[in-house]
């Protein structure tokens, strides 16, 4: 279904076949100016109304994170922090958690199923759930922690930095309903822009020295910023990474051993050492990477055309039909 | 509001106080973030809580819930001794010159004209002195020490840095540090705005918290300016209506105030409502009353009121005391004095203090009648829900009808938004099932109880048979008609000065200045004309233009009164018609006359030089610093402890709390005393949640699941309570049982040399909805009225907290 | 009377920040490829303009519902977000406004008139004219009992206390002034609403 030869994606997860990149369009950036935002949850509620997700009730936990965690139906998470400065005053840290859409995705370098995962031109990564094993390696290969595996229809879910409204001019959800404008949209260099802007008057007019850009280089970027009053300690803000990178592991996997990678892909061993080495919180199903495997399998053999010029029939790939 | 939720853009300072706009009004809140980052605004917070507001002010200061007027009289004290007022502004547009009657004095905690054998004043030294002529005195030199600016100095040199902080638990420091932040803006170029909401009103003395602030603004010349003003931020979306049409026991639409025993005549009524001015020239706008009473009579009973009735003023009830308000309502109810109730939209069982008290007044009435969208708490009231709402449906003898409505999305109307903007909406579905507008079950009830007096006569029909309901299908009035009888329009010709036909009958008013009192027009609430004139609706205006960037769109919906965005504007300018702030500059005088971007709050060709005041409703044309006869405690705010305090009044230990305020004798005897309940609590709302309603929409039950109390890690460690354990919170009149949320936000506070612990009760849930099931804080909370509105005091109170097990049906987390 | 938001949208200049925005992120191609990943769900969808039910700020709201008006179609609301032309919201809107279609879909809304029967433990389910009537006839029973014409002095004070009213504080100005007339024209003084609470 999806037209992965597009012009606008420019990576395909396990794919050997490079999209021609013909097509640059303006790299898009979601600002998160946390020292503006006053913790309200618009963003989260716009986002489980206009993706149409609604997670259980859940329970109080001695926090106003609610949920207690991101899932497979919470997109994005505003986390709360109470935090003492060296002066004892008080700052109440909220930072909206969710995907940042790195330039250099590590969740899609460590996919195994083709077009799975995508990266578009504007700098959105997305999850194409058609195509997703569930495998769970993008939980583990993402350096922010984000991605999550759904116990319902076994497939891995994030923010897809509402690709449906952007594609029709539209901001994100979550970005038009913050009332204090602590969210903006716009290309990168705008908001690179504002944020500096942003950064030089806290530092200057409101007392906050370490005032700063989170745009972590480790994953090439992100397109989706901080303005934080500490940048120098991205930890207090609910463990936000202090030098975010992709793991070696997939570094390796997906890197310059790729084509090796993919030849190994064949071998019986592969699921034994995918799952050593990145195995994590999500049990990762045997038949998941069978699944895997047989697909890349299906197209080095030639069962599937190498692409270009046809995308591969995506309905044979799933592993089972989605619970629902 | 006094200003637009846009204007806030313009403050220097915004002062949050008494209220917590990022969370009850975070859309609002976005022109704060614009001032901090457009106009190097200060956002000052003072709040017992640490909340959301403080979590991006510049500064925050700590204070004792129930404080409040203690802190700002110490602001006035701190502005006038260290002399950082607006004289001009002061000198010129208030009554700092006024001299007040000789009689008027103030000792040990009361003003004088108290009667102890009635509970209330005899206000009649409350006033100023008068020349001949019937004109106050004034001394322009304010040298006279009956000068109003030199009894209120005498009268806030009690409240020092030091009393303030003994007080309020607020370190002087801190203290003094808001005063300066205030004071910063006693220049006519710079302005602070006053953002407050419930944390004032629910109050023992609420009204006279607001008057507070009101006074240390006109000392600061911020009213009438851009980025000045003080905004009441309100509650609900059209709370803001419902009050301007007067849906209150002593009050009409348009603030027109309904007649009591003591005015048998029409001519009684009137004649305290002459309004002349108190000083020479002055405009005195609502000398115009007889206008606007009229014309709402011909509105309300149409060709049946007529000048040789009175225009049916005998038809209008009377009241026999100030107010039958809900509060009252349930005392009456628990005394068997009455039999049905209504709840339009109200949840009365989760918002009304003492709930158990609601409770039993409920299931005492022979009938109740609900319209909701919702399954509210109110209409299950007669369920047993274990310790959440222990009734026993078997002894309850009431019955009890719950009539699904629309909810906003299934009509078309207007709400009125809190800086007094009249929008008109859009219907986008049909209510779901067999719902139904409100309007149609008004309109349906009407018409079957006028039937009923048709057929069978009963007491006194008159009123109902002679309302006037000209409307196409009288069993379903359109909200485009009710929306046109209240703009109002000419039922005869009007012809102005010369002759000349301004308006044929039938046409609808242009505004308020047509009103006549003899008959010719008719206006159902007369600071809505102009609403809805022959060029149609103006409340479904739509265009966000805003000349000068000022945050004001003149021309997006229509705002009352006509369509004026910032009250006072006039004293926007000085005494010479230029304004304070040419940078911010509203309205000003072209030489002409006066023009600019808003609508000026003044008659357009007086010329500043002619001595007219802006304040143009008051009779002296000057604001009052001095509040004259027209607040029940007295002219000056004084503080007076909350009825449930952890200390006495150390200001005067006799009269420790607002002497005027309603108690009823079996809510008195169950309030906390200290030694049994030594902790204060307060309530609120969070922003994920409105009031007792977003439980039942699944998104917001997310958010915010499941009910807590907020309790500082110092009370926490000294009971020995976890974070997210069980707790019971308990006060005579009952007891809660959640969870805590152990938090660096809440502080002991220092308060007459003892530490005081504060806890802070969240108020949405309750036993209906898609959240967890909870008590609801009014569960706790004490009947207490605010000396002049009878608000309940919901935000200071006492109570004891222990750790405790969970309940037995408790969820698994 | 239905104003229409892109025009406004044209004549205010507000138009200028929407294009910008369309400029960013996909081209028509990508425009395709994104409705092939996640169907745009706005497309043709009827929108409404109204205010949040909710706060006194008094967001704009934009209101989508299946159909297009068109006779034989029940609108159907299934998504609301920000109008960004309000001046205050400027699109933007707080948790509970951006949920405000859980509220319209809320599986608590009422459907039918109930009664509860003294001394009973449910509502059952009854007719608008039998709720109506019953009504009527107990206020009117009530109100025939227990009027007070006139004071102890005389004068004439129209009177009805024994019943009461509480108003609502999120129904619009319409609703508010026919529940003024209907509710004073019984003599009704035990009325309030939901300023202070």
């Amino acid at each position: 279904m999806t037209d992965l030869q597009s012009l606008n994606v420019i990576r395909i997860s396990a794919s050997d076949a490079n999209p021609p990149q013909l097509r640059q369009n303006v790299e898009v950036a979601k600002l998160i100016d946390v020292t503006r935002c006053i913790g309200c949850k618009a963003c989260q509620s716009a986002c489980m109304e206009w993706n149409d997700y609604r997670p259980p009730v859940g329970y109080f936990n001695g926090t106003y994170t609610n949920p207690h965690d991101l899932s497979h139906d919470q997109f994005t998470l505003m986390r709360f922090d109470e935090w003492v400065n060296d002066e004892g005053d008080l700052e109440w840290l909220i930072r909206k958690d969710g995907c940042m859409h790195c330039t250099d995705p590590g969740c899609l370098k460590a996919c195994p199923a083709p077009g799975a995962i995508v990266q578009y031109s504007n700098g959105i990564v997305d999850f194409i759930e058609e195509n997703c094993i569930g495998c769970g390696y993008c939980v583990k290969g993402c350096p922010f922690n984000i991605p999550r595996y759904s116990p319902v229809d076994k497939r891995a879910y994030k923010c897809t930095l509402c690709s449906d409204r952007v594609s029709y001019g539209l901001e994100p959800a979550c970005i038009k309903a913050c009332p204090t404008g602590a969210l903006l949209f716009g290309s990168k260099a705008d908001m690179t822009d504002v944020a500096n802007g942003r950064v030089e008057e806290l530092r200057g007019q409101r007392g906050f020295p370490n005032a700063g850009l989170y745009d972590p280089p480790g994953v090439g970027g992100t397109h989706v910023m901080y303005v934080l009053h500490h940048a120098d300690k991205p930890e207090i803000y609910s463990n936000l990474p202090k030098d975010p990178h992709i793991s070696w592991l997939v570094q390796v996997w997906k890197g310059a051993y790729k084509p090796l990678a993919v030849a190994a892909m064949g071998l019986a061993i592969v699921g034994s050492f995918i799952h050593a080495v990145i195995y994590g919180p999500n049990e990762v199903d045997p038949h998941d990477v069978e699944a895997g495997r047989r697909m890349v399998d299906r197209r080095s053999r030639g069962v599937i055309p190498p692409r270009p010029p046809e995308p591969p029939p995506v309905s044979h790939v799933k592993p089972e039909e989605p619970v629902k | 509001m006094t200003n637009t939720w846009g204007d806030i853009r313009n403050a220097d300072v915004v002062l949050v106080m008494g209220g917590n706009t990022a969370e009850a009004h975070p859309v609002g809140f976005k022109w704060v973030i614009e001032a901090k980052i457009h106009n190097n605004a200060k956002l000052v917070v003072v709040d017992p809580r640490f909340n959301r507001t403080a979590s991006v002010a510049d500064f925050y200061a700590p204070i004792r819930p129930g404080t409040d007027i203690a802190f700002l009289s110490g602001v006035i004290r701190y502005l006038l001794s260290n002399n950082t007022i607006q004289h001009e502004y002061v000198k010129a547009f208030t009554n700092a010159s006024f001299l007040v009657d000789e009689k008027f004095g103030f000792q040990d905690g009361l003003f004088s004209g108290w009667m102890e054998d009635r509970g209330d004043y005899d206000r009649s030294s409350w006033v100023y002195q008068r020349d001949d002529q019937g004109f106050a005195k004034v001394d322009e030199t304010l040298q006279n020490p009956r000068c109003v600016i030199n009894l209120m100095r005498q009268h806030v040199d009690r409240y020092t840095p030091e009393m303030v902080a003994r007080i309020c638990g607020t370190p002087a420091d801190k203290f003094l540090k808001v005063c300066e932040l205030i004071a910063s803006t006693a220049s006519p170029t710079r302005a602070m705005t006053s953002a407050y909401a419930l944390g004032w009103t629910q109050h023992s003395v609420g009204s006279q918290n607001i008057r507070t602030m009101a006074m240390i603004q006109l000392l600061l010349g911020n009213i009438g300016a851009a980025g000045g003003g003080v905004q009441a931020l309100r509650g609900h979306s059209n709370i803001q209506g419902l009050t301007d049409i007067g849906l209150l026991s002593n009050q009409m639409p348009g603030y027109l105030v309904l007649p009591k025993d003591i005015e048998p005549a029409f001519d009684d009524y009137m004649k305290s409502r002459q309004f002349k001015p108190l000083r020479p020239n002055q405009v005195s706008y609502l000398s115009n009353y007889k206008k606007f009473f009229v014309s709402f009579q011909k509105a309300y009973f149409g060709a049946a009121a007529k000048a040789e009735n009175n225009w049916a003023y005998d038809w209008l009830p009377k009241l026999d005391v100030p107010l039958y308000d809900a509060l009252k309502a349930f005392e009456m109810m628990n005394d068997g004095q009455m039999n049905g109730y209504i709840c339009q939209g109200f949840n009365a069982i989760q918002a009304i203090p003492n709930k158990k008290k609601v409770r039993d007044g409920l299931s005492r009435l022979k009938y109740l009648v609900v319209m909701d969208p919702l399954h509210t708490e109110t209409a299950h009231f007669w369920e047993n829900h274990g310790d959440l709402n222990p009734a026993d449906p078997a002894k309850i003898q009431t019955e009890v009808f719950l009539l699904p409505t629309n909810c906003f999305a299934e009509e078309n109307g207007t709400l009125v938004n809190s800086s007094r903007w009249l929008q008109w909406h859009w219907k986008a579905q049909e209510p779901p099932a067999e719902a139904q507008p409100d309007i149609w079950i008004m309109a349906q009830l009407f018409q079957k109880i006028r039937q009923l007096y048709q057929k069978e006569g009963g007491a006194f029909p008159d009123p109902i048979l002679n309302l006037d309901w000209s409307y196409l299908d009288p069993m379903d009035p359109q909200p485009e008609e009710l929306s046109k009888e209240m703009n109002g329009r000419a039922l005869d010709d009007l012809k102005d000065a010369n002759g000349n036909i301004i308006l044929k009958a039938g046409q609808q008013l242009d505004g308020f200045a047509q009103l006549r009192d003899d008959g010719s027009t008719m206006s159902a609430c007369w600071i809505y004309s102009g609403s809805w004139t022959e060029k149609g609706n103006q409340m479904g205006r739509r265009d966000p233009a805003d000349p000068g960037d000022r945050g004001i769109s003149p021309n997006w919906a229509w705002s009352w009164p006509a369509n004026r965005r910032i009250m006072y504007n006039r004293a926007g300018c000085d005494p010479q018609g230029k304004p304070w702030n040419p940078e911010r500059a509203l309205i000003w005088w072209d030489g002409k006359q006066w023009t600019g971007l808003d609508v000026p709050d003044f008659p357009p060709t007086i010329k500043p030089d002619s001595g007219v005041g802006p304040f143009i409703m008051l009779p002296e044309g000057v604001s009052r610093l001095f509040s004259v006869d027209q607040m029940r405690e007295g002219p000056f705010p004084e503080h007076y402890e909350p009825f449930e305090s952890p200390v006495r009044n150390v200001l005067h230990p006799n009269v420790s709390n607002n002497p005027v305020a309603r108690v009823f004798p079996d809510d008195r005897k169950e309030f906390g005393k200290a030694d049994k309940f030594p902790i204060v609590a307060t309530t609120y709302r969070l922003t994920e949640q409105f009031h007792y309603w977003t439980k039942h929409a699944h998104i917001n039950a997310v958010l915010q699941p499941e009910e807590f109390i907020e309790i500082s890690e110092e009370l926490a460690k000294e009971k020995g309570i976890g974070q997210a354990d069980w707790i019971r919170v308990w006060s005579d009149r009952n007891s809660v049982v959640c969870k805590a949320y152990v938090t660096k936000r809440l502080k002991p506070m220092k308060v007459d040399g003892r530490m005081v612990h504060v806890i802070g009760f969240p108020i949405h849930w309750g036993f209906t909805g898609l959240a967890r099931k909870g008590y609801g804080a009014n569960t706790l909370t004490p009947v207490v009225g605010d000396g002049n509105t009878e608000t309940p005091e919901y935000k200071a109170f006492l109570v004891n907290v222990e750790k405790t097990s969970p309940p037995a049906n408790a969820p698994v987390a | 009377m239905e104003l229409n938001r892109r025009s406004f949208m044209k004549l205010s200049g507000a138009s200028l920040a929407a294009t910008t925005i369309g400029a960013l992120g996909f081209g028509a191609a990508g425009e395709a490829l994104a409705a092939d990943v996640r169907p745009f769900k706005l497309t043709r969808s009827t929108e409404t303009r109204n205010t949040c039910t909710y706060c006194s700020v008094g967001c704009g709201i934009l209101i989508y519902s299946y159909g297009d008006r068109a006779y034989n179609a029940k609108p159907a609301i299934f998504h609301i977000e920000g109008d960004p032309d309000h001046p205050v919201s400027r699109g933007s809107l707080c948790p509970k406004g951006a949920a405000l279609l859980d509220y319209v879909q809320s599986p608590d809304r009422v459907h039918h008139p109930l009664m509860r029967a003294p001394g009973t433990n449910e509502f059952k389910r009854v007719s608008w004219d039998y709720a109506l009537d019953r009504i009527a006839r107990l206020m009117k029973e009530d109100r025939d009992k227990n009027f007070i014409a006139k004071n102890d002095k005389g004068v004439p004070v129209n009177r009805w206390t024994t019943t009461g009213m509480l108003a609502a504080s999120a129904s619009s100005n319409e609703t508010a002034w026919i529940t003024w007339k209907v509710v004073r024209s019984f003599g009704m003084v035990v009325f309030d609403n939901q300023a202070r609470v």
